[in-house]
């Protein structure tokens, strides 16, 4: 295994070093070949730990950083699983989705560099036990990573979001190195098991504390609200495959840094259990509820990804309380939740993201409303859109709503126990999931309906590209597998279980709470492919019915109307005008309107523009008023080279001579105390 | 198992039945009760017209609608006698399947690139966001109240001890009914009689459809309608004998298909319907 492991990060050594003396076309069939047989290694590790156990090893570090434990137990494999299937559908499109960039050879190689380099560190970061280590990983990933957000760099916007990305993972960095000097201070060591150390031997308000630092710098990558404001900006600029990568395992590494820590810290998970889920259910409702109003379909797709960020942490929040309160039900609910909702959000978040990527390059515009009749241009492109959509509402038969289900089955059980502050939180909790769900219906209702359903526009259709079969090839083997968990998810079963038992040392396996929940799986696989047979044997029963029926084909009912029906189709934002008003007070929207005046009044529009109340709070307005206070300052900056160059020796200067003078002062204060 | 016969028996009549009520009440002899069924049955047989802009999902809409409703029927119990579905949480699977069937025609609607049924879409997608919450609360505290997670487990055991429990029930019902009428496109949330397509819900989302696509729609509201009675039925029939609860079931999807009109007479008469129609409506005409 361990050899497995070192080929892997070979391969991507060796791919860099020889990118610079290939070809553009020979680049991108390597970054193909090496992707595949990394994720083909990476996979091989994820089974045989599922099947054979965790390993670990060591590697020898130096002083400071000291010794590097490697370590791949079941949490491991499961990310590293579905982090590799992701990227590897992931770089099956892209090399399509690549093809139109042919010609920007240079923008093209940095990409493939940063695209390999990602992956590398992502499987690192999930198997290190080291700090130091863990955060060298970190950095690499979250710079490669812009990397891949800023491919179309000639655009203002993109630039933009790439550097907002860019500031807010390293604030991110920030705390999560603060939580590991924290550490490193008090135990005088980087390895993960000095968290447990230190935080066992400490009253729990300590571990609690520890918590909340790291769970500050993974919740800006993993978007729970309030620190979500880079992920609605990076991922419409990135390119289609980076956007469902980024959203479908780049921000879950988040999601791991915390199921991680939790295996790690002792600390009142009660306190974190109820914080982490009422924050989820306001990222959970929050998110749907600004998709709802998005007009560009890949941002509308990005809020979505806070909405299932919160549910996921809905799921780890009751996994908590479940490990809090010692009951079994809930541990199992919540984190088998949490864990089964990660993988599926990876999965058809990814293929519509893919999806919404082909619509890109045929259309050449996310704008919904310029958009509209593409199922008849695109077919396979709508139905595996249409089959994500269906997914990620959490409908029967597909994965997201075994994860749902899962989650639902924690609440109720939570519910009927016997704690009543839980049982307050979480009838606000179910509250949550249950709006969540009904938003999530009207957005992808008005996501797919609207893009892909009625008439086509006609200044969309002059120019519009053709589908390729060979770039839907990833998205129907992702498709495959949302179908396939949807149906059996009980094949999970036995893997979760597993991950479960980490959190629970003393879990017993033949728990009836677990069995219980197992059944409930088995239960909802069966019923999920009944509730199939029935829609196809009823399917059958019309067709043959209706076989010998007379069907005439005619234009749709206008009341009368027989002008050009395009002008009249329902648009996106008249099909959420409604909810638009109901949410008004929550959301910020700003219109513009023009009335109509006169007898024959000229051609009026009316603009919303809805923006994120959040994000003025905590980004804008505080950057509005320290870019004020800095503004005073604005005297140093005279464009005068010479005082620049007196600026940096003042800097080093003072650099030098503070410790120098401290050290004097204290040599004197130890004279005076000695005297 | 009984339920789901008994849903399948009512839906057959129920509709005719109730409206023959209403043309005796309004002093008009009215059609027999199974008119309705032979109108759907009618359509069974007729052929089609489809819009030329709409495709393979205006079609599959409909099948995919009632059976989103059948697989629903399997999981409702008859007091203490499980449907044919039963498990823990089953009434989460329930809302979901039924969302299902909602997902599809309201995309069918908007397959069609009209105006009209893109409105009734909004409105749809709208109120099943609305509505979705209250039936899962009411459901969560049926929970709470009996310890049980599945819709047989929380109605087998459903039985009042005290008086208090009993206004409990009736408020439950009170909720349900507004649920079962805004599911059901009854007044005074929806008028499926309505002349005008502007102020339709339900109606003007299948402005389109005909044929054997239409009559399976219509069947498709008779068997929810039904569906959603046997529900209601199901708050008080607890352990009963089937000799009590089918009559009961009767009486209470009777008096569920009146509630709307009642409750909108007596808002008229009683003078708060204008803060109820507020509250009810939310400027849906608007």
């Amino acid at each position: 295994m361990k050899l497995l492991l070192e080929i892997f990060n070979l391969l991507a050594l060796g791919a860099l070093a020889a990118i610079p003396f290939l070809n553009t076309k020979v680049r991108g069939i390597l970054a193909l070949a090496v992707i595949s047989v990394q994720t083909f290694l990476a996979f091989i590790i994820a089974i045989s730990v599922f099947n054979f156990g965790s390993f670990e090893f060591s590697y020898q570090g130096s002083q400071i950083i000291g010794l590097i434990p490697v370590r791949v137990d079941y949490l491991s494999a499961w990310f590293i699983a579905l982090i590799s299937f992701t990227f590897l559908t992931g770089a099956w499109y892209g090399f399509q989705y690549m093809k139109n960039y042919r010609e920007q050879a240079d923008n093209i190689a940095l990409h493939i560099a940063a695209f390999i380099l990602v992956y590398t560190a992502l499987i690192n970061i999930c198997v290190v036990q080291n700090g130091l280590i863990f955060l060298v990983f970190w950095e690499i990933m979250a710079v490669s990573a812009f990397v891949l957000v800023i491919f179309e760099n000639y655009k203002t916007d993109t630039l933009k979001a790439g550097i907002n990305y860019l500031i807010q993972s390293h604030v991110s960095i920030l705390f999560i190195m603060l939580g590991f000097m924290l550490i490193k201070m008090k135990t005088g060591s980087f390895n993960f098991q000095a968290i447990t150390s230190f935080t066992a031997g400490q009253p729990a308000i300590i571990g609690v504390g520890l918590f909340i630092i790291f769970f500050i710098g993974f919740a800006i990558k993993a978007g729970f609200v309030p620190f979500h404001t880079w992920l609605p900006l990076a991922h419409p600029a990135a390119p289609a495959h980076v956007s469902g990568i980024m959203s479908g395992v780049i921000i879950k590494i988040g999601i791991y840094g915390m199921l991680r820590l939790l295996l790690l810290i002792h600390a009142d998970m009660l306190a974190i259990g109820y914080f982490v889920l009422v924050l989820s259910v306001i990222t959970g409702v929050y998110g749907v509820m600004l998709a709802i109003v998005q007009h560009n379909l890949k941002k509308l797709l990005a809020y979505h990804s806070i909405e299932n960020i919160g549910i996921i942490g809905i799921g780890i929040g009751l996994g908590c309380l479940g490990l809090g309160y010692n009951n079994q039900f809930l541990a199992v609910a919540g984190l088998g939740g949490a864990l089964l909702h990660t993988l599926n959000h990876s999965l058809f978040k990814s293929l519509l993201f893919f999806a919404a990527g082909s619509v890109y390059r045929a259309a050449h515009t996310m704008n919904i409303e310029a958009l509209g009749g593409l199922l008849k241009k695109l077919p396979r492109t709508a139905y595996l859109f249409l089959l994500g959509s269906l997914a990620i509402c959490g409908l029967p038969p597909f994965n997201g709503f075994v994860s749902e289900f899962f989650i639902y089955s924690g609440l109720f059980g939570a519910l009927i126990s016997d704690h009543s502050t839980l049982t307050l939180v979480v009838l606000f909790a179910i509250l949550g999931l249950v709006l969540i769900g009904g938003l999530a219906l009207i957005c992808f209702t008005k996501a797919f309906g609207i893009v892909f359903l009625g008439n086509e526009k006609p200044e969309l259709h002059t120019n519009l590209d053709a589908e390729k079969f060979g770039s839907t090839i990833p998205l129907y083997a992702i498709g495959g597998t949302i179908v396939l968990i949807g149906v059996f998810p009980f094949l999970l079963g036995s893997s979760l279980q597993k991950i479960i038992g980490l959190y629970q040392p003393d879990f017993n396996l033949n728990a009836q709470s677990l069995n219980s929940m197992l059944q409930q799986l088995t239960n909802i696989g069966w019923y999920s492919l009944a509730f199939m047979a029935a829609i196809l044997f009823f399917y059958l029963v019309r067709r043959t019915v209706t076989a010998k029926r007379r069907v005439v084909a005619d234009a749709t009912w206008g009341c009368g109307f027989v002008g050009k029906a395009e002008k009249t189709q329902y648009t996106a934002s008249s099909f959420i005008r409604t909810y638009r008003k109901l949410a008004e007070p929550v959301l910020l929207i700003r219109r513009e309107k023009e009335e109509a005046h006169g007898l024959y009044p000229n051609s009026v529009q009316q603009k919303t523009h809805a923006f994120d109340r959040i994000e003025k709070w905590f980004i804008d307005q505080p950057i509005f008023y320290f870019r004020r206070f800095l503004q005073r300052f604005e005297f140093l900056q005279n464009g005068n080279i010479q005082t620049y160059v007196i600026y940096g020796v003042v800097f080093i200067a003072l650099i030098v001579l503070i410790p120098y003078l401290i050290d004097k002062i204290s040599l004197v204060l130890n004279f005076l105390n000695q005297i | 198992m009984v339920s789901f016969l008994l849903i399948i028996l009512v839906s057959f009549f129920f509709t005719g039945f109730v409206i023959r009520t209403k043309s005796i009440a309004g002093g008009r002899k009215g059609p027999g009760i199974m008119q309705p069924m032979k109108d759907i049955i009618r359509l069974w047989r007729k052929g089609s017209v489809y819009s030329s802009t709409t495709g393979f999902i205006f079609q599959i809409a409909p099948t995919v609608y009632f059976s989103s409703v059948i697989m629903a029927i399997l999981m409702i119990p008859q007091g203490n006698s499980p449907g044919f579905i039963s498990f823990e949480g089953d009434f989460v699977m329930f809302a979901y399947i039924l969302a299902l069937g909602k997902f599809l025609m309201i995309i069918s609607a908007l397959d069609t690139g009209s105006s009209f049924e893109g409105m009734g879409a909004s409105r749809e997608a709208l109120f099943s966001m609305l509505v979705e919450p209250a039936f899962f609360i009411i459901m969560g505290s049926f929970a709470l109240f009996t310890g049980n997670t599945s819709f047989q487990g929380i109605f087998g055991s459903l039985h009042y001890g005290s008086e208090v429990s009993y206004m409990l029930g009736l408020l439950a019902t009170f909720v349900f009914v507004l649920i079962a009428m805004i599911e059901n496109s009854r007044m005074p949330v929806d008028d499926p009689n309505t002349h005008l397509e502007l102020t339709m819900i339900h109606e003007v989302m299948i402005l389109d459809n005909s044929g054997f696509d239409l009559g399976l729609i219509m069947y498709t509201t008779n068997l929810k309608f039904a569906m959603y009675g046997a529900i209601i039925s199901n708050f008080f029939i607890g352990m009963l004998p089937f000799a009590f609860s089918i009559p009961l079931f009767l009486a209470i999807l009777y008096f569920h298909s009146y509630f709307g009109v009642a409750a909108h007479i007596f808002w008229r008469f009683v003078g708060v319907r204008q803060i109820c129609v507020a509250f009810f409506m939310l400027n849906i005409k608007y």
